[in-house]
């Protein structure tokens, strides 16, 4: 097993990593917003005492008298500990009252950042024009102020700001834990689920989990299928060899120890014959046993690949055994002209026909016929003999292991049929047996075509 | 205290004349100590003497050098020292709280902050820099041997209402501070005109009646306790229970209507050499022995001084008292033209005050 690392810590780094980031974007944020909230509040009571004072304005003998307002320096006493700084300019620019640091500024009003006595101060210039007989122009009116109560102002709404971040931020990492938990108990219940099995149990996997990870549980299961396959064939392996193979091989040794004892050398030889024969049938017995279990777990095991079935056919005909019993018979071939293809694992099919081929020779009539068919939805591979061929009775539980009789038959362990269904079920066939009204028997393999679009 | 008051009348006729100079210098605490604190005020040593000596007894204390000075001076020789970057005081009392805002707005002081200021009630302390550490108030003032109980006026409303007839006794006989003189005058003549409207009949019935307009506190109670004034308006209750004290004719009454109540303000200067120590003595005046102090010299006063005999509080002092509070609004009292147009206002009301002395009669 190789860990990449906690899920929970890779999940709190990314949110850290959210949080942080975003923190930085809403302090930023909440700074320039605060920053511009505080300027334009004081702003405008900073116009507003401005105003007050320009409004204030009087006229005696063409000259300008300024009369404060209380109320003027009252709004400015908003800002609690902020100094405060005017002055008041006539139409020539001289300076009626107020402050000497303070200069007139250009232009017909506005506001201004300047000093005050080794502060940063914010300032306002309003103009008001007075039309008069004995005084006509302008009176500029300056009012500034030290900027502390903007500032902290502006601190107030970016602290406000960064309080209610990280709340939101300890709640959404509150939510992430119990959503992580809630994500990965599925995880758990399977893990507890493998923990509690016994070792022999390979049956798929039930438990209760979400979309995300069905994929996950169905391929566990897909992969213990396998193996509970496998195991099987294993088993069945080692059942049918020690139950195939002690009787003949107990005959071998009786007739080997007859042989040993034989004094006559007529009679030893008829003896070493029979012991040639029978060890003969149980090398063919060993083959198909092996055969069957090959083929089942290539069944699970091998990719199926488009393959032409006139191939399979002749080649199943080529291998089979010629030696066997009743090699004399000839085997035809009848193979139509077109190619017949199918998804499927040449290996197994070829095996597959040579059991077919071998059945036809044991227990058949020749001719026998091995061909290749359309049958419309699917296709056929199978042999035809003249015989009356197997009882309708034994068709149902024909593909089954030893189902043709009780018993061990010297020549074969009655494995035949049964390797050909396998191999038709592994390749989404079935085996199918038939009387054509032509007379004889068939056993064939009927399997899925090739579609259209792959072929 | 009388060579307080001819110090007092010297400087008025020489007023711009003379280089701003203390009216009186007296040291407390042990001479060899090791540091020196200079505290300024326009107290009367004889009124701040006590906090001074309570705190120079104290172990390990420094020597204070205290100098009395006039309001005005005081202000300029603060200006000047804060301008010029020279040694200052460590600290400035003043009872002219508008000019120590002044100071403040200017950026001549320097902050201090300590529990005991930031116990202080935000009218008494603006941007750590000026506290108010005395409570007194602004009183009427008359003599018990020449005025009957059912005479004595308890509000401003009685006040006017003593001047109305063409024969009044009281005709020339009420004296209040000239408020082109005194600083203090002038302050708190300005928070009368903004307190009520009460403000316009008052000035009238003072013109109308020849109310005499003269310097110092002491002078005026002075004249009440000889019988020149009957009545005194405006004056700080402070020296009226201090001269209570030996002359129990003396009677203060806090009006009825609204009592001024003045924070005497206390600010070390920007360049102060020991702003620490000064903030130590600020923190002790501050603190429970201080206040202690302050309100011995009768300049702290509290609704329990209602006992006393020579100080008559109104019904519901707290609902009646109207703290001069420490904000910048007081700047604008000091605006030139505001100062000039309320002179102005003052001065068309007292026709008569041409040579601003002597009683007319």
């Amino acid at each position: 097993m190789r860990l990449t690392g906690s899920l929970s810590f890779r999940l709190g780094v990314a949110l850290a990593l959210v949080l942080a980031i975003g923190g930085v974007a809403v302090s930023l944020a909440a700074y320039a917003y605060g920053r511009s909230a505080a300027q334009q509040s004081y702003d405008r009571l900073l116009v507003g005492a401005a105003s007050q004072i320009a409004g204030s304005l009087r006229l005696r003998d063409g000259e300008v008298i300024v009369d404060i307002p209380i109320s003027a320096f009252e709004l400015l006493s908003l800002a609690p500990r902020d100094r405060v700084v005017y002055a008041v300019f006539d139409n020539q620019g001289r300076r009626v009252t107020g402050y000497d640091t303070v200069a007139l500024p250009e232009g017909d009003g506005g506001f201004f950042t300047d000093s005050f006595a080794g502060e940063p101060a914010r300032y306002v210039h309003v103009r008001r024009q007075i039309a008069e007989r004995s005084f006509l122009g302008a009176v500029d009116v300056v009012v500034g102020q030290t900027t502390e109560a903007r500032q902290e102002l502006a601190q107030q709404i970016t602290r406000n700001a960064l309080l209610a971040l990280a709340l939101v931020g300890l709640v959404i990492s509150g939510l992430a834990v119990l959503a992580v938990r809630s994500a990965l108990r599925p995880l758990r219940r399977l893990e507890r689920d493998f923990a509690a099995r016994s070792v022999r149990d390979l049956t798929p996997v039930d438990v209760e989990v979400p979309q995300e990870i069905a994929s996950l549980v169905a391929a566990l299961n897909r992969f213990i299928g396998r193996i509970d396959r496998q195991v099987r064939v294993m088993r069945t392996l080692i059942a049918d060899a020690s139950h195939q193979l002690r009787t003949p091989i107990a005959a071998l040794r009786a007739q080997a120890e007859l042989a040993r004892e034989a004094t006559d050398a007529e009679e030893q030889l008829r003896l070493v014959t029979k012991i040639h024969d029978r060890s003969r049938n149980l090398s063919r017995l060993t083959d198909q046993l092996l055969n069957h279990a090959m083929i089942i777990h290539r069944a699970d095991s091998v990719e199926l690949a488009p393959v032409d079935l006139r191939a399979v056919a002749s080649d199943a005909v080529s291998q089979f055994d010629q030696t066997l019993s009743g090699a004399e018979q000839v085997v035809r071939i009848d193979l139509p002209e077109a190619p017949m293809r199918c998804d499927g694992d040449a290996l197994s099919l070829v095996e597959a026909c040579k059991n077919l081929i071998t059945n036809a020779v044991s227990y058949g009539k020749p001719p026998i016929t091995v061909f290749v068919r359309d049958d419309g939805p699917a296709l056929g591979l199978g042999v035809r003999d003249r015989g009356d061929g197997m009882a309708e009775e034994m068709w149902a539980d024909a593909g089954s292991r030893f189902a043709k009789r009780s018993g061990v038959s010297s020549t074969s362990a009655g494995l035949g049929l049964s390797i050909v269904s396998a191999v038709a079920q592994a390749h989404g066939g079935r085996l199918t047996l038939r009387r054509p009204d032509s007379g004889g028997f068939e056993v064939f393999v009927a399997l899925p075509k090739l579609r259209e679009a792959e072929a | 205290m009388k060579v307080i008051g001819l110090v007092c009348a010297v400087l008025l006729a020489g007023a711009a004349a003379a280089q701003p100079a203390p009216e009186a210098v007296t040291s407390y605490g042990p001479d060899d100590a090791a540091r020196r604190l200079l505290v300024r005020g326009t107290t009367d040593i004889a009124r701040f003497e006590n906090v001074l000596r309570l705190f120079t007894s104290r172990p390990d204390s420094p020597r204070i050098d205290y100098e009395q000075w006039g309001s005005n001076d005081l202000f300029d020789v603060t200006l000047a020292e804060c301008r010029s970057g020279d040694r200052a005081a460590d600290m400035v009392v003043s009872s002219a709280v508008d000019l120590q805002i002044k100071l403040a707005n200017d950026g001549c002081a320097r902050a201090h902050r300590s529990t005991a200021t930031a116990g202080l009630p935000q009218v008494a302390n603006w941007r750590d820099e000026v506290f108010g550490i005395t409570r007194e108030l602004a009183v009427i003032v008359y003599n018990r041997r020449l005025i009957a109980a059912a005479e004595v006026p308890r509000s401003r409303f009685d006040l006017i209402d003593l001047l109305r007839p063409e024969d009044s006794r009281f005709r020339g006989r009420i004296a209040t501070y000239d408020i082109e003189a005194s600083g203090l005058g002038y302050l708190f003549a300005f928070a009368d005109a903004q307190q009520a409207t009460t403000f316009g009949s008052l000035i009238e019935a003072f013109g109308r009646s020849g109310v005499v307009a003269t310097c110092c506190s002491a002078e005026i109670i002075d004249g009440v306790a000889d019988g020149t004034y009957l009545i005194a308006y405006n004056v700080l209750a402070s020296y009226a229970l201090a001269r209570a004290e030996e002359n129990p004719d003396i009677v203060a009454v806090a009006p009825d209507d609204y009592t001024l109540v003045l924070s005497r303000a206390a600010l070390i200067p920007r360049h102060a050499a020991e702003p620490n120590l000064a903030g130590a003595f600020l923190d002790y005046m501050l603190s429970q022995a201080g206040r202690a102090a302050l309100r011995s010299a009768h300049l702290i006063v509290t609704t329990e001084d209602a006992a006393m005999d020579s100080l008559s509080l109104p019904e519901t002092p707290e609902t009646s008292f109207r703290p001069i509070a420490l904000t910048p609004s007081l700047l604008v009292g000091l605006d030139q033209h505001k100062r000039r147009e309320f002179i102005a206002l003052w001065r068309s009301t007292f026709p008569r005050q041409g040579d601003g002395e002597a009683p007319p009669e």
